[in-house]
């Protein structure tokens, strides 16, 4: 017989259909009625399907996403001549490609940019208009909007690369392009341009709350299933009424580190934690070429950077020896 | 039958274990060999595998050097007709670095493959004025770019390896264009053999190693100056540049630079300067030499855009940071191929 296990579980938990709580229906389209049981998606969470509700702004956000869609997936195809089995060979390495410098922020011809600029409107609409939707449904559920303003964080930093900090700097060439190698290509030089980005210590913060949130994640999350044999993962609960999975759960990081978040602070460290990653790497890249145009020089002067045994390597361009 | 394929545990256990060997596929075979090359804390490390580096030994031998040859005797210019470059050796040197030359670039084809068998003084055939052109070429690296080559030198051996044409040349190349207005890739986003089937830009050479464009892209000054930098796009073009010396020469970024501050010469290696040399050593040798040769090569011998064939890292290097690892042909043929006599 198959029983219930803490870390792998065979088990999956189904109960009967459920429609939902009862919602005020201001300005809001019918919810779907139709919901049904899927086995395998029951492995990782609810196996319920549905009510799905789309709405005006889902049905506007899908049909934005689905256009910037389109735009870099048909430009990819036409850069390998239409061919389906070049399109999946290098699919990896196509890309959309923002204008090139001598644009500025001027609009483009179509095939210098143009398209780049359309994805990126319409990627941008189809994500602001998703967060409406997070937004408003919160909402409609009574619920507060912590999930909004956290997708809010990613859209800030997603803001900053492709819009805010290219108009500082005067071009849309300084954005990102739309590609998976390319993207990454992206990354590096950009890093290599500006002297290093690790030496932007609000990199360094961003790191610090990225490697903090799965450090917090696996504490958490080890927790809860640590103490589920005791009815611990029924933590609303335990929030206003503290069990003894509560209890021991709180006394084991006592005993091991002095000191215990709460069944409901432990959810704001989190929170905090993986909101300020993107923001805090926001603003690095938002002072990089507009505040400070070369990190590793920077970390030098304020005594960030240690020193090394210099060697005697000498610039040749300096020595003039060369011709 | 559900019950046997579809057990969840076996299922995940299979996928990972497919997932993981996947992954592996991709990585050099170990063991690995890392040799720190420069202060401790730095990362200067240079890794490498030694069957690879087996391989590439035995790949990169040295022939044996053609015997020695009298330098008394009648000067080549007396005892043959139309001999431009190499008048100055005795009859017996002259012959000398014939035969090598066959044996060096056109051993299966010989001596036919530049002359005219009937008249060897002929200059009819393409290859032989190319070949008279090449070295002058080798004079010249070995004359005034000692401080790329240092002593070591070069010949003909160095790059074309028994071949006519050398491995690792390159053409420019705008890549695949695209028709009507469709996005173009601007010569980059695909798989691009001269730089190690990177997707940054496919053809870093015209730009840097014929034309001299600024291939330093980092800020000089902490703070901006108010003067427009670089774009992006230009330190992807001297990434990819990079790569292409990378792989060329067989080593990683760090046997050049500390990768913390890749621009700064305080933290750089001495062989940062030696490439430095070799840069500008690339970009004399395609103005002066490869592209005045454009027209005298047939169509046939051409890249896609019609360009001439031109030397970057690899044509000499072969995967080596010292060409034929460090052996001195050049000391067997120093008075043939060395430095030319003032005319």
């Amino acid at each position: 017989m198959t029983d219930y296990q803490n870390i792998f579980t065979r088990v999956q938990v189904r109960g009967p259909l459920y429609a939902g709580v009862p919602t005020k229906g201001a300005g809001s389209y019918e919810r779907g009625k139709d919901s049904l049981f899927f086995y395998w998606l029951g492995k990782l969470g609810d196996a319920q399907i549905g009510p799905i509700y789309l709405g005006a702004t889902g049905v506007a956000s899908l049909v934005c996403g689905f256009l910037a869609f389109e735009i870099i997936g048909l430009n990819m195809f036409a850069q390998v001549g239409w061919d389906p089995a070049q399109f999946l060979r290098q699919l990896f390495w196509l890309a959309l490609e923002p204008p090139s410098p001598r644009y500025g922020l001027s609009i483009p011809p179509l095939a210098e940019g143009g398209w780049w600029l359309m994805a990126g409107f319409f990627l941008t609409m189809g994500i602001i208009l998703w967060w409406v939707r997070t937004y408003r449904r919160a909402r409609q559920l009574g619920l507060g909007t912590h999930v909004a303003w956290a997708f809010a964080a990613a859209i800030w930093l997603y803001l900053v690369l492709g819009f805010i900090r290219p108009i500082m700097m005067g071009s849309w060439s300084e954005a990102v392009p739309f590609g998976i190698f390319p993207h990454l290509d992206w990354t590096a030089a950009f890093s290599i341009r500006y002297g290093n980005l690790f030496y932007n210590p609000f990199h360094a913060l961003s790191i610090v709350f990225l490697y903090g949130s799965t450090l917090l994640f696996a504490m958490h999350a080890a927790t809860i299933l640590a103490v589920t044999r005791y009815g611990g993962e029924r933590e609303i609960e335990q929030i206003v009424d503290r069990g003894t999975a509560s209890e021991r759960a709180a006394l084991f990081w006592r005993w091991t580190m002095g000191f215990n978040a709460t069944m409901e602070s432990i959810h704001r460290w989190a929170w905090w934690f993986a909101v300020l990653c993107p923001l805090t790497g926001g603003i690095g890249i938002l002072l990089t070429g507009t505040v400070v145009d070369n990190w590793y020089l920077w970390a030098v002067n304020h005594g960030v950077a240690p020193a090394y045994p210099i060697n005697p390597v000498i610039d040749p361009s300096i020595a003039g020896g060369a011709r | 039958m559900k019950a046997l394929f579809f057990q969840a545990p076996r299922m995940a256990l299979m996928g990972a274990a497919l997932m993981a060997a996947g992954l592996l596929a991709g990585c050099d075979a170990p063991p690995q060999e890392s040799t720190q090359s420069g202060y401790r804390g730095t990362g200067a490390a240079q890794i490498d595998n030694k069957a690879r580096v087996q391989a590439k030994r035995e790949a990169n031998a040295v022939p044996e050097a053609q015997p020695a040859a009298d330098a008394s005797g009648d000067k080549a210019s007396k005892a043959y007709q139309n001999v431009k470059v190499l008048g100055h050796l005795s009859e017996g040197q002259f012959l000398r670095v014939m035969a090598a030359m066959t044996e060096w670039v056109a051993p299966e084809e010989g001596c036919g493959y530049c002359h005219n068998l009937d008249n060897l003084a002929d200059d009819k055939m393409y290859t032989k004025v190319v070949a008279r052109r090449m070295i002058q070429m080798t004079q010249e690296i070995n004359t005034n770019w000692s401080s790329h080559v240092g002593q070591t030198g070069v010949t003909c051996y160095t790059c074309h390896r028994g071949q006519a044409v050398p491995n690792g040349v390159w053409f420019s190349d705008k890549g695949p264009q695209t028709a009507g207005s469709a996005a173009s890739p601007a010569g980059q986003n695909m798989a691009a053999p001269m730089i190690d089937r990177a997707s940054l830009p496919r053809d870093p050479f015209t730009p840097l190693l014929l034309g001299k464009e600024e291939i330093r892209v980092a800020a000089a000054t902490a703070l901006p100056t108010g003067e427009a930098g670089a774009p992006i796009q230009r330190a992807e073009q001297t990434y990819s540049l990079m790569i292409h010396m990378s792989t060329g020469l067989g080593v990683n970024c760090t046997f050049c630079h500390n990768s913390r501050a890749f621009s700064s010469w305080e933290e750089s290696t001495p062989q940062r300067a030696t490439a430095w040399y070799g840069i500008r050593m690339a970009r004399e040798l395609n103005n002066s030499f490869m592209t005045p040769l454009q027209s005298t090569f047939p169509p046939h011998r051409l890249g896609p855009e019609g360009d001439v064939a031109k030397v970057g890292c690899t044509t000499c290097h072969q995967g080596v940071n010292k060409p034929l690892y460090g052996v001195s042909m050049l000391k067997d043929y120093l008075a043939e191929l060395g430095p030319a006599p003032k005319q």
